[in-house]
């Protein structure tokens, strides 16, 4: 059975240092972070990533209010992706179209929430909001997405630890090869910045960055890095079938050609550098690629000491002798949008199709010699050859690891 | 308590659970739903606040009282005046 070709036709964003593709990738460009300080509850200051879209773009005040900052986050991702795709929408089946959005977490903000709500209460639950439960079901986000668009296709979230804007991803490619949908809304989202829980959880780990400067506290590949700025954010593509987008002139970003997900199974927190080089040969294998035909590998890399240092030595593995192959990151720039993170950090990477600078990883003042990596691009943007696929690495807690391989889309 | 005054104090709790609502000509005989976008959760909303910020419970029987500012006025002044 031939497989329909998958394509990417519509971006919509919003990270800490940009609420579009074009601000987002000029920022890139530009060596613009966009990380700063914030108090949260019984933490006091932390360094985090913050979006500052306006959410009453898209919704209803009442909406804000009832929902949650990953259905806001969602649904301002969505409906920018369906705006940029140029599609009719008002034309299209509802019923024919999917959302699929990965999440690192979801509930967390709100169970917190509650529980600080009640305290003031003397913890009398019947204090307790009915709101709680439909903020806090795994679902939400897409579900209020579905909401908001009056979409009746299927509509659910993937749960992926910070995979999920990969997985996201995927799984709406697969629903289209499957003729499940004729339209997939997907990628990944996070909240996770407005649940104390996340910043307190990595704190006991010892993997919450500090710096005086928040801009330059997230640094992966630096000898100095200190663990995860942890961000919010969204990522959500308009993705179709290719003849579908053909038939309507769509631009098209690129096309999906490859994608593995596989699980390390040796840890709950510590990645595997021998699962995470199978998962890219086998995403390199489905798409028919050598290794040398990568020209930009997008790392996943959070600036935690050993999780750096593993991916470094998966990439290293795989990518050994590709002169042309160019590797970067950009946690440096949003910290770790966690659920959308994969999402995002592909979307800041599409235009080098275009234009074939590939932007750099920053805030690497002296590199890890253990993450030494050939055409590792740091602090300055470079000009390549030519970008033609870009291999877009995305992990996870309890070791899922995921490789989406992307292609400059050509007859 | 007045029962204007207990008429401004559910008014002040749409406010803040519908903001969207323009609420300066709401018709005190007329049903909040019919002139209002409001839902049952936003009901709860109501019966929430009304515990949270006065103290003041609204068994689940007894919800059909809230259906105007007028009906509202008349069965939760007497429950405002039985805290003083």
């Amino acid at each position: 059975m031939e497989l329909s070709r998958i394509v990417i036709t519509g971006v919509g964003l919003t990270a800490p240092n940009g609420n579009s593709l074009s601000e987002f990738r000029a920022n890139l460009l530009n060596g613009v972070a966009g990380i700063s300080r914030t108090e949260i509850r019984y933490m006091g200051e932390v360094l985090a990533g913050i979006c500052n879209f306006d959410p009453l773009r898209y919704q209803k005040k009442k909406e804000v209010r009832v929902g949650t900052r990953a259905g806001s986050i969602s649904i301002y991702c969505a409906r920018e992706a369906v705006f940029d795709s140029g599609i009719d929408f008002e034309a299209v089946s509802k019923d024919r179209v999917g959302i699929y959005i990965g999440t690192t977490e979801h509930g967390n903000v709100e169970t917190e929430n509650e529980i600080h709500n009640i305290s003031q209460f003397n913890y009398e639950t019947k204090f307790w909001s009915h709101h709680h439960n439909p903020r806090t079901v795994a679902n939400n986000p897409a579900g209020e997405t579905s909401l908001n668009l009056k979409v009746t296709g299927p509509s659910y979230a993937i749960g992926a630890a910070c995979a999920a804007g990969n997985l996201g991803l995927i799984h709406a490619l697969q629903m289209l090869r499957l003729g499940e949908v004729d339209l997939a809304i997907a990628g990944g989202v996070s909240e996770s910045i407005h649940t104390f829980g996340i910043f307190a959880g990595f704190k006991s780990q010892g993997a919450l960055a500090e710096h005086e400067d928040p801009n330059r506290a997230s640094r992966p590949f630096d000898v100095e890095r200190n663990g995860i700025v942890v961000s919010e954010g969204g990522a959500l593509y308009t993705l179709e079938r290719l003849e579908d987008a053909l038939a309507r002139g769509a631009k098209i970003y690129g096309e999906i050609t490859g994608y593995h997900v596989n699980s390390d199974a040796t840890d709950y927190v510590l990645p595997n550098p021998e699962r995470q080089t199978q998962c890219i040969r086998a995403a390199l294998k489905q798409a028919e690629m050598a290794p040398n035909e990568i020209h930009i590998v997008s790392t996943h890399a959070t600036a935690t000491p050993l999780g750096d240092i593993q991916e470094c030595t998966a990439i290293r593995e795989v990518f050994a002798d590709c002169p042309d192959t160019y590797i970067n990151n950009t946690k440096g720039f949003i910290g770790h949008a966690m659920g959308a993170a994969g999402a995002l950090e592909l979307a800041g990477n599409l235009p080098s199709f275009e234009d074939k600078i590939v932007h750099p990883s920053i805030n690497v003042d002296q590199l890890d010699p253990k993450c030494e990596m050939n055409n590792l691009v740091l602090s300055r943007s470079i000009k390549a050859k030519r970008v033609d696929a870009i291999l877009n690495n995305s992990f996870g807690m309890l070791g899922i690891n995921s490789v989406l391989v992307v292609r400059h889309f050509s007859d | 308590m007045t029962k204007d005054e207990c008429k401004q104090v559910v008014l002040d709790i749409i406010a803040e659970i519908a903001p969207d609502e323009e609420l300066s000509d709401v018709k005190s005989e007329v049903a909040l739903r019919e002139q209002l976008d409001l839902d049952s959760m936003d009901f709860l909303d109501i019966v929430m606040e009304l515990r949270k910020k006065h103290g003041i419970e609204v068994p689940e029987g007894e919800y059909g009282h809230l259906v105007s500012l007028d009906s509202c006025a008349e069965y939760l002044t007497p429950k405002f005046d039985a805290l003083v």
